[in-house]
């Protein structure tokens, strides 16, 4: 028998029996964490998705106190957020802590995402996971573009401006789609209304939704890991697989220093450079919105880049929106697109590790463009690294079939 | 009992309770869905504005708000007219084609109702940036005056036609306007008096 159970069999108290014969108690928490069975040879890229988990619980919580001084109309937005940020006691810290929270967020979930890349995370049997995260990408997307209007600043107004125009590239419809986003003929008192009731209600709960989807998905299946080998093909006679160890107390432990190390780095952007040299928040932000004067230099916050970037490489509206809506959505296929017989980067050949590469390097090289002036020689070079983009996942069908993959061990291995 | 199941009634029964839920769903959706349309206020004070253009001096421009969206005035110059015809051959739609981009008066060179005054929409037709307003010549060889976007690069005449092979599919909008007199325009009514 599993180890911990014998331990909570003979402690039951007779209050918790009475407990679990009225709800799953001890049942759901063997399942799911005191006996759920993850590999032993978990790296550093497998703390994202816990980190993820800590920072969702940041944004609720700071998310939550700063509604309580923020008020949602075009009127009093930007004064609201500076009296958070003046007037309210720890305001700044709380606001400070939400905005950097919204980066941070970003930064683990792309790690999260290469992570699942690296090891051939969303392959059979994972498909659906993978599938989950994306939506929870897309949510996480539309969440901080209607969090980014909260505060009516320069770039609050005209980033929204422009996304929400693309849009009005639809055919036919678009227009119409345009005005109901909106709520009015232009960005207005009423769609930063709307859009505070999106950020604070219906995406949130969607968020929370799909994250606990995604767990009882991950759960059912098991988590994958750096050799990309299926543990639960070796079970001992107690039925535990014996390359896997329980998530608590083990992984539990173990990811707790990755969760203090990560606090330390989220406190120091937190507290001496909130702003990340206008990364982070946008300088223009730091003004009202003016409906009269677009800024001169107009880029989303640094997580759209990439997007952005293809967008402006297409010298058409309809195309350029058609390929950025394109370039999100690609991922998606991921599971379909990649034929290979091994899961891990361990044991693929030296075509998909150069194709990875090449993504990387382009993903990277995109979200720098998407901050620079779309003139010139940045457009040319925008253009070039779409094609390496989508070429990472056009191509993927072939270049995974032909590459010379090595033979996967049985069990797990242990690098060091 | 038995175990005679009507299986056809009970089929009919089951897709006559979905079709009915669904119809009652569609229309329970109406009320939430037109409750995101412009509201009668935002439709309200959609109403026409009034711009005096006394104090307009040739090669000046201003901003006027009409339905919350941006509006340039431009009083322009013999010599900034004179510009128009020289750069037909760079512009996507010099002939103003494109019938939603401005009302029938203003389908000509000068895209307005008198060749001295242009009044269009402040909303890159791209991605609803406001232009920068450019008018001299240079410095870049290819720059005869207009509108530049600063987001996407888009580039527009002094007419407010969209130049090619930038992202804007269209010449700026024209919003429907009309003379109450000389030195006064209405904008967002074609005709009638305010």
């Amino acid at each position: 028998m599993a180890r911990n159970e014998a331990e909570i069999g003979t402690k039951k108290s007779t209050f918790m029996k009475w407990i679990d014969d009225r709800f799953p108690y001890t049942e759901t928490m063997k399942y799911h964490i005191t006996e759920y069975y993850a590999s032993k040879n978990f790296n550093f890229w497998y703390i994202f998705g816990v980190l993820a988990m800590v920072v969702l619980v940041i944004q609720f919580v700071s998310g939550i106190f700063l509604t309580m001084n923020y008020k949602p109309s075009s009127a009093d937005a930007f004064a609201s957020v500076e009296y958070i940020m003046r007037d309210v006691q720890w305001g700044w810290l709380i606001r400070y802590m939400h905005s950097t929270g919204a980066s941070f967020f970003f930064v683990v979930v792309y790690l999260h995402m290469f992570r699942a890349m690296l090891y051939g995370s969303y392959q059979k049997p994972r498909e659906l996971i993978w599938i989950i995260g994306m939506m929870i990408f897309f949510v996480l997307f539309a969440e901080a573009f209607a969090g980014y209007l909260l505060p009516w600043g320069q770039m609050s107004y005209w980033g929204a401006q422009v996304i929400i125009s693309l849009f009005g590239a639809i055919p036919g419809i678009g227009e119409a789609i345009v005005e109901i986003i909106r709520g009015d003929y232009s960005i207005s008192d009423i769609t930063l209304n709307r859009f505070f009731a999106l950020h604070v209600v219906v995406l949130p709960i969607a968020l929370l939704g799909l994250v606990f989807v995604h767990i009882v998905a991950l759960h059912h299946v098991g988590s994958n890991n750096p050799d990309g080998i299926e543990i639960k093909d070796h079970k001992g006679p107690d039925g535990v697989p014996l390359d896997g160890i329980a998530f608590h107390p083990y992984h539990t432990t173990k990811d707790l220093v990755g969760i203090i190390i990560f606090l330390m780095i989220f406190s120091a952007v937190m507290f001496f450079a909130p702003d990340m040299g206008g990364y982070f928040l946008e300088h223009a932000n730091f003004e009202p919105a003016n409906v009269m004067a677009t800024p001169e230099r107009i880029a989303p916050v640094w997580y759209f880049t990439p997007f952005y970037a293809i967008l402006r490489a297409v010298p058409s509206k309809l195309w350029g929106a058609a390929l950025m809506a394109l370039s999100v959505l690609a991922p998606l296929f991921l599971p379909w697109l990649d034929r290979s017989r091994v899961k891990s980067i361990r044991y693929r050949g030296p075509i998909y590790k150069t194709a990875l590469g090449l993504f990387v390097i382009s993903f990277c090289t995109l979200g720098w463009l998407g901050m620079q002036p779309a003139e010139g020689v940045y457009v040319v070079m925008a253009r070039i690294f779409s094609v390496i983009y989508f070429g990472f996942f056009i191509a993927m069908p072939y270049y995974t079939t032909i590459d010379k993959t090595k033979q996967v061990p049985d069990r797990v291995v242990y690098h060091g | 009992m038995t175990d005679d199941v009507d299986r056809n009634r009970r089929h009919f029964l089951t897709v006559a309770t979905v079709v009915t839920g669904g119809v009652g769903l569609v229309a329970a959706s109406i009320p939430f869905i037109s409750s995101l349309n412009p509201s009668a206020r935002a439709q309200a004070q959609g109403a026409p504005v009034e711009v005096p253009l006394g104090s307009l001096e040739p090669g000046e421009m201003i901003r006027v708000m009409w339905r919350g969206r941006l509006v340039f005035v431009v009083r322009r110059t013999e010599e900034m007219l004179a510009r128009l015809s020289s750069v037909t051959d760079f512009l996507e739609d010099p002939n103003s084609e494109v019938v939603e981009q401005q009302p029938e008066f203003a389908v000509n060179q000068h895209r307005s109702r008198k060749p001295e005054f242009l009044v269009v929409e402040g909303s890159c037709t791209h991605l609803g940036c406001a232009p920068l307003a450019e008018f001299q010549v240079g410095p870049a060889d290819d720059w005869f005056g207009g509108f530049y976007c600063p987001c996407h690069g888009s580039r527009f005449d002094l007419s407010g036609r969209v130049y090619q092979n930038v992202p804007a599919p269209t010449n700026l909008r024209v919003p429907p306007y009309r003379f109450l007199r000389e030195d006064l325009i209405m904008i967002g009514a074609d005709s009638g008096v305010a």
